[in-house]
Protein backbone atom coordinates (compact mmCIF):
# COMPACT_ATOMS: atom_id res chain seq x y z
CA UNK A 1 0.00 0.00 0.00
CA UNK A 2 0.98 3.78 0.12
CA UNK A 3 0.07 6.52 2.27
CA UNK A 4 -1.95 9.61 0.60
CA UNK A 5 -2.49 12.85 1.73
CA UNK A 6 -5.40 12.07 3.21
CA UNK A 7 -3.61 9.47 5.06
CA UNK A 8 -0.78 11.83 6.32
CA UNK A 9 -4.19 13.93 7.67
CA UNK A 10 -5.46 11.07 9.20
CA UNK A 11 -2.09 10.13 10.67
CA UNK A 12 -1.86 13.50 12.25
CA UNK A 13 -5.61 13.62 14.13
CA UNK A 14 -5.22 10.58 15.20
CA UNK A 15 -1.85 11.83 17.04
CA UNK A 16 -3.43 14.89 18.34
CA UNK A 17 -6.65 12.39 19.83
CA UNK A 18 -3.92 10.69 22.20
CA UNK A 19 -1.46 13.37 23.04
CA UNK A 20 -4.91 15.45 24.43
CA UNK A 21 -6.20 12.57 25.96
CA UNK A 22 -2.70 12.07 27.58
CA UNK A 23 -1.79 15.70 27.92
CA UNK A 24 -1.55 15.11 31.56
CA UNK A 25 0.36 11.88 31.94
CA UNK A 26 2.66 13.28 29.34
CA UNK A 27 3.02 16.40 31.83
CA UNK A 28 3.81 14.33 35.20
CA UNK A 29 5.95 12.30 33.15
CA UNK A 30 8.05 15.60 32.11
CA UNK A 31 7.54 16.83 36.14
CA UNK A 32 9.52 14.08 37.23
CA UNK A 33 12.36 14.31 35.20
CA UNK A 34 12.29 17.84 32.96
CA UNK A 35 10.68 20.85 32.94
CA UNK A 36 7.34 19.36 32.66
CA UNK A 37 6.17 21.53 30.10
CA UNK A 38 5.99 18.26 27.19
CA UNK A 39 2.55 18.09 27.60
CA UNK A 40 0.99 21.06 27.42
CA UNK A 41 3.72 22.33 24.51
CA UNK A 42 2.26 18.83 22.04
CA UNK A 43 -0.93 19.08 23.06
CA UNK A 44 -0.97 22.91 21.70
CA UNK A 45 1.54 22.16 19.03
CA UNK A 46 -0.66 19.17 17.83
CA UNK A 47 -3.83 20.85 17.67
CA UNK A 48 -2.41 23.48 15.62
CA UNK A 49 -1.22 20.81 13.12
CA UNK A 50 -4.65 19.57 13.52
CA UNK A 51 -6.28 22.82 12.87
CA UNK A 52 -3.78 23.92 9.83
CA UNK A 53 -4.41 20.37 7.83
CA UNK A 54 -8.49 21.23 7.93
CA UNK A 55 -7.73 24.40 6.31
CA UNK A 56 -6.14 23.18 3.36
CA UNK A 57 -6.18 21.32 0.59
CA UNK A 58 -3.41 18.97 0.02
CA UNK A 59 -1.87 17.33 -3.34
CA UNK A 60 0.81 15.77 -2.01
CA UNK A 61 2.07 13.76 1.07
CA UNK A 62 5.01 16.04 1.01
CA UNK A 63 3.13 19.10 1.76
CA UNK A 64 1.21 17.84 4.39
CA UNK A 65 3.99 16.72 5.90
CA UNK A 66 5.90 20.34 5.51
CA UNK A 67 2.86 22.37 7.02
CA UNK A 68 2.69 19.77 9.54
CA UNK A 69 6.31 20.54 10.22
CA UNK A 70 6.67 23.89 10.12
CA UNK A 71 3.54 24.34 12.69
CA UNK A 72 4.92 22.19 14.81
CA UNK A 73 8.35 24.65 15.21
CA UNK A 74 6.61 27.62 15.21
CA UNK A 75 4.29 26.57 17.91
CA UNK A 76 5.32 24.56 20.48
CA UNK A 77 7.58 26.22 22.79
CA UNK A 78 10.18 23.47 24.30
CA UNK A 79 12.29 21.07 22.74
CA UNK A 80 10.08 19.14 21.17
CA UNK A 81 9.38 22.04 18.59
CA UNK A 82 12.52 21.63 17.14
CA UNK A 83 12.43 18.07 17.00
CA UNK A 84 9.48 16.73 15.50
CA UNK A 85 9.35 19.89 12.86
CA UNK A 86 12.71 18.43 11.88
CA UNK A 87 11.18 14.89 11.93
CA UNK A 88 8.84 15.80 9.77
CA UNK A 89 10.59 18.37 7.70
CA UNK A 90 13.25 16.12 6.52
CA UNK A 91 9.80 13.22 5.95
CA UNK A 92 8.33 15.89 3.55
CA UNK A 93 11.66 16.40 1.88
CA UNK A 94 12.61 13.40 1.20
CA UNK A 95 9.03 12.27 -0.34
CA UNK A 96 8.94 15.58 -2.58
CA UNK A 97 7.91 14.31 -5.91
CA UNK A 98 7.14 10.70 -4.63
CA UNK A 99 4.49 8.40 -4.00
CA UNK A 100 4.45 7.74 -0.34
CA UNK A 101 4.99 3.74 -1.11
CA UNK A 102 6.46 1.73 1.57
CA UNK A 103 10.18 1.96 0.70
CA UNK A 104 10.06 5.50 0.08
CA UNK A 105 8.27 6.17 3.09
CA UNK A 106 11.16 4.45 5.17
CA UNK A 107 13.81 6.14 3.26
CA UNK A 108 11.79 9.43 4.66
CA UNK A 109 11.82 7.99 8.27
CA UNK A 110 15.86 7.21 7.77
CA UNK A 111 16.21 10.76 6.99
CA UNK A 112 13.96 12.29 10.05
CA UNK A 113 16.22 10.14 12.13
CA UNK A 114 19.38 11.24 10.64
CA UNK A 115 17.57 14.84 11.13
CA UNK A 116 16.88 13.54 15.02
CA UNK A 117 19.96 13.22 15.76
CA UNK A 118 22.03 15.98 14.01
CA UNK A 119 19.33 18.30 15.49
CA UNK A 120 19.57 17.29 19.41
CA UNK A 121 23.02 16.41 18.81
CA UNK A 122 22.34 12.82 20.28
CA UNK A 123 22.69 8.96 19.90
CA UNK A 124 20.91 6.21 20.53
CA UNK A 125 21.11 5.16 24.29
CA UNK A 126 21.00 8.41 26.01
CA UNK A 127 17.25 8.37 27.08
CA UNK A 128 15.19 10.42 24.09
CA UNK A 129 12.75 9.96 21.45
CA UNK A 130 15.78 8.50 19.58
CA UNK A 131 15.66 5.86 21.30
CA UNK A 132 12.29 4.94 20.08
CA UNK A 133 12.63 6.26 16.15
CA UNK A 134 15.73 4.54 15.57
CA UNK A 135 14.56 0.93 16.74
CA UNK A 136 11.11 1.38 15.12
CA UNK A 137 12.53 2.08 11.76
CA UNK A 138 15.51 -0.84 12.12
CA UNK A 139 12.96 -3.47 12.66
CA UNK A 140 10.76 -1.78 9.63
CA UNK A 141 13.44 -2.65 7.37
CA UNK A 142 13.11 -6.17 8.10
CA UNK A 143 9.60 -5.71 6.54
CA UNK A 144 8.45 -4.77 2.86
CA UNK A 145 5.03 -3.54 3.41
CA UNK A 146 3.49 -1.33 6.40
CA UNK A 147 2.37 -3.49 9.17
CA UNK A 148 0.59 -2.15 12.06
CA UNK A 149 1.06 -4.61 14.55
CA UNK A 150 4.70 -4.35 13.99
CA UNK A 151 4.31 -0.56 14.54
CA UNK A 152 3.03 -0.51 17.17
CA UNK A 153 4.53 -3.23 19.17
CA UNK A 154 8.03 -2.19 18.56
CA UNK A 155 7.24 1.29 19.47
CA UNK A 156 5.73 0.28 23.04
CA UNK A 157 8.66 -2.02 23.80
CA UNK A 158 11.50 1.00 22.60
CA UNK A 159 9.18 3.14 24.87
CA UNK A 160 9.31 1.02 27.97
CA UNK A 161 13.11 0.61 27.47
CA UNK A 162 13.78 4.10 27.63
CA UNK A 163 12.51 3.96 31.47
CA UNK A 164 16.12 1.98 32.36
CA UNK A 165 18.26 4.44 29.93
CA UNK A 166 20.11 7.10 32.16
CA UNK A 167 19.49 10.33 30.93
CA UNK A 168 22.80 12.22 28.90
CA UNK A 169 21.00 14.73 26.50
CA UNK A 170 18.22 16.98 27.02
CA UNK A 171 17.49 18.77 30.48
CA UNK A 172 17.02 14.98 32.35
CA UNK A 173 20.89 14.80 31.99
CA UNK A 174 21.05 17.18 34.60
CA UNK A 175 19.37 14.24 37.07
CA UNK A 176 21.98 11.96 36.06
CA UNK A 177 21.42 8.72 37.75
CA UNK A 178 17.98 9.77 39.40
CA UNK A 179 16.66 9.96 35.94
CA UNK A 180 16.51 5.72 35.85
CA UNK A 181 13.66 4.39 36.75
CA UNK A 182 11.60 6.95 34.58
CA UNK A 183 10.11 6.67 31.35
CA UNK A 184 11.43 9.48 28.62
CA UNK A 185 8.48 11.61 27.89
CA UNK A 186 9.49 12.43 24.58
CA UNK A 187 9.96 8.48 23.58
CA UNK A 188 6.22 8.59 25.21
CA UNK A 189 5.05 10.83 22.88
CA UNK A 190 6.86 9.27 19.90
CA UNK A 191 5.12 6.22 20.90
CA UNK A 192 1.66 7.60 20.23
CA UNK A 193 2.77 9.26 17.06
CA UNK A 194 3.64 5.34 15.89
CA UNK A 195 0.75 3.83 17.56
CA UNK A 196 -1.49 6.35 15.36
CA UNK A 197 0.06 5.83 12.11
CA UNK A 198 -0.15 1.77 13.16
CA UNK A 199 -3.92 2.74 13.58
CA UNK A 200 -4.21 4.72 10.27
CA UNK A 201 -2.49 1.76 8.23
CA UNK A 202 -5.06 -0.14 9.49
CA UNK A 203 -7.93 1.59 8.78
CA UNK A 204 -6.61 2.22 5.20
CA UNK A 205 -6.49 -1.42 4.67
CA UNK B 1 30.65 48.93 8.49
CA UNK B 2 28.18 48.92 11.37
CA UNK B 3 28.30 47.18 14.32
CA UNK B 4 27.38 43.46 14.48
CA UNK B 5 24.04 42.69 15.84
CA UNK B 6 23.38 40.81 19.01
CA UNK B 7 20.29 38.67 19.28
CA UNK B 8 19.24 37.52 22.91
CA UNK B 9 17.40 34.07 22.97
CA UNK B 10 16.55 33.20 26.68
CA UNK B 11 13.40 31.14 27.74
CA UNK B 12 12.19 34.01 29.57
CA UNK B 13 11.40 37.18 28.17
CA UNK B 14 12.32 39.02 31.55
CA UNK B 15 16.09 37.39 31.28
CA UNK B 16 16.39 38.64 27.89
CA UNK B 17 15.14 42.10 29.00
CA UNK B 18 17.32 42.24 32.27
CA UNK B 19 20.61 41.10 30.00
CA UNK B 20 19.44 43.76 27.60
CA UNK B 21 19.49 46.53 30.37
CA UNK B 22 22.84 45.71 31.82
CA UNK B 23 24.76 45.52 28.51
CA UNK B 24 22.46 48.84 27.38
CA UNK B 25 24.93 50.52 29.86
CA UNK B 26 28.08 49.54 28.08
CA UNK B 27 26.76 49.39 24.46
CA UNK B 28 24.39 52.14 23.29
CA UNK B 29 25.20 51.66 19.63
CA UNK B 30 25.40 48.11 19.12
CA UNK B 31 22.02 46.54 18.06
CA UNK B 32 20.63 44.23 20.32
CA UNK B 33 17.20 42.39 19.76
CA UNK B 34 15.20 39.85 22.08
CA UNK B 35 14.11 36.54 21.98
CA UNK B 36 12.80 35.75 24.96
CA UNK B 37 9.86 33.53 25.95
CA UNK B 38 7.09 31.95 23.59
CA UNK B 39 4.99 33.66 21.77
CA UNK B 40 2.36 32.93 24.30
CA UNK B 41 4.41 34.58 26.53
CA UNK B 42 5.39 31.33 28.58
CA UNK B 43 8.38 29.76 29.04
CA UNK B 44 10.16 28.43 26.27
CA UNK B 45 11.35 29.62 22.96
CA UNK B 46 10.29 30.62 19.34
CA UNK B 47 11.20 30.08 15.92
CA UNK B 48 9.06 33.21 14.68
CA UNK B 49 10.61 35.45 18.00
CA UNK B 50 14.23 34.28 16.79
CA UNK B 51 13.74 35.00 13.12
CA UNK B 52 12.10 38.48 13.71
CA UNK B 53 14.76 39.38 16.61
CA UNK B 54 17.19 38.58 13.38
CA UNK B 55 15.65 40.35 11.15
CA UNK B 56 16.14 43.36 12.91
CA UNK B 57 18.92 43.00 14.46
CA UNK B 58 21.40 42.33 11.08
CA UNK B 59 23.68 44.79 9.80
CA UNK B 60 26.04 44.75 7.17
CA UNK B 61 28.11 42.79 9.88
CA UNK B 62 25.83 40.11 10.48
CA UNK B 63 24.63 38.98 13.31
CA UNK B 64 25.39 37.38 16.33
CA UNK B 65 22.85 34.75 18.81
CA UNK B 66 23.85 33.55 21.89
CA UNK B 67 20.89 31.35 23.78
CA UNK B 68 20.32 29.97 27.30
CA UNK B 69 19.41 26.15 27.40
CA UNK B 70 19.17 23.62 25.20
CA UNK B 71 16.26 23.72 23.52
CA UNK B 72 16.94 27.55 22.42
CA UNK B 73 19.82 26.29 20.61
CA UNK B 74 17.68 24.20 18.70
CA UNK B 75 15.01 26.94 17.98
CA UNK B 76 18.48 29.34 17.02
CA UNK B 77 19.58 26.47 14.86
CA UNK B 78 16.12 26.28 12.82
CA UNK B 79 16.19 30.04 13.01
CA UNK B 80 19.45 30.11 11.02
CA UNK B 81 18.55 27.59 8.70
CA UNK B 82 15.35 29.33 7.78
CA UNK B 83 16.83 32.52 7.11
CA UNK B 84 17.98 33.95 3.76
CA UNK B 85 21.47 35.95 5.17
CA UNK B 86 24.35 33.68 5.54
CA UNK B 87 26.26 36.17 8.00
CA UNK B 88 24.25 35.05 11.18
CA UNK B 89 26.82 33.12 13.84
CA UNK B 90 25.48 30.94 17.17
CA UNK B 91 27.57 31.37 19.83
CA UNK B 92 28.58 28.75 22.36
CA UNK B 93 28.92 30.79 25.35
CA UNK B 94 26.89 32.09 28.34
CA UNK B 95 24.10 34.36 27.86
CA UNK B 96 25.32 36.93 30.13
CA UNK B 97 28.87 37.00 30.59
CA UNK B 98 28.86 35.96 26.38
CA UNK B 99 26.98 38.87 25.50
CA UNK B 100 28.08 41.35 27.40
CA UNK B 101 31.66 40.66 26.12
CA UNK B 102 29.97 40.45 23.04
CA UNK B 103 28.43 43.95 22.77
CA UNK B 104 31.62 45.43 23.94
CA UNK B 105 33.91 43.94 21.31
CA UNK B 106 31.18 44.85 18.23
CA UNK B 107 30.87 48.30 19.81
CA UNK B 108 34.33 48.48 18.76
CA UNK B 109 33.90 47.77 15.00
CA UNK B 110 34.94 44.10 15.52
CA UNK B 111 33.68 41.86 12.90
CA UNK B 112 31.41 39.27 13.25
CA UNK B 113 33.90 36.24 13.92
CA UNK B 114 35.75 38.17 16.38
CA UNK B 115 32.58 38.92 18.11
CA UNK B 116 31.76 35.47 18.52
CA UNK B 117 34.92 34.35 19.70
CA UNK B 118 35.14 36.63 22.24
CA UNK B 119 31.76 36.02 23.75
CA UNK B 120 32.54 31.85 23.48
CA UNK B 121 35.77 32.99 25.79
CA UNK B 122 34.38 35.10 27.99
CA UNK B 123 34.86 32.76 31.20
CA UNK B 124 38.17 32.25 30.51
CA UNK B 125 40.70 33.96 32.40
CA UNK B 126 43.53 34.74 29.97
Amino acid sequence: MELTAHDIITWMKKTNDKIQSKKEYLTSLDQAIGDGDHGINMARGFNEVVVKLDDSSYESVSDALKDTAMTLMSKVGGAAGPLYGTAFLKLSTSLKGKSADYTHFLNGLEESLAGLKQRGKSQEGEKTLIDVWAPVIEKMKESDDFDASLLKHTAEDSMEKTKDIKATKGRASYLGDRSIGHLDPGSVSSFYVFEALAETIEGGR
Amino acid sequence: MEPAGIVLISHSAKVAEGIKEIIHQVAKDVPIELAGGTNDGRIGTSVEKIQTAIERAHTDSGVLLIYDLGSAMMNAEVAVEMSEFDDIEIANAPLLEGAYVAAVESGMGKSLAQVKLAAERALHED
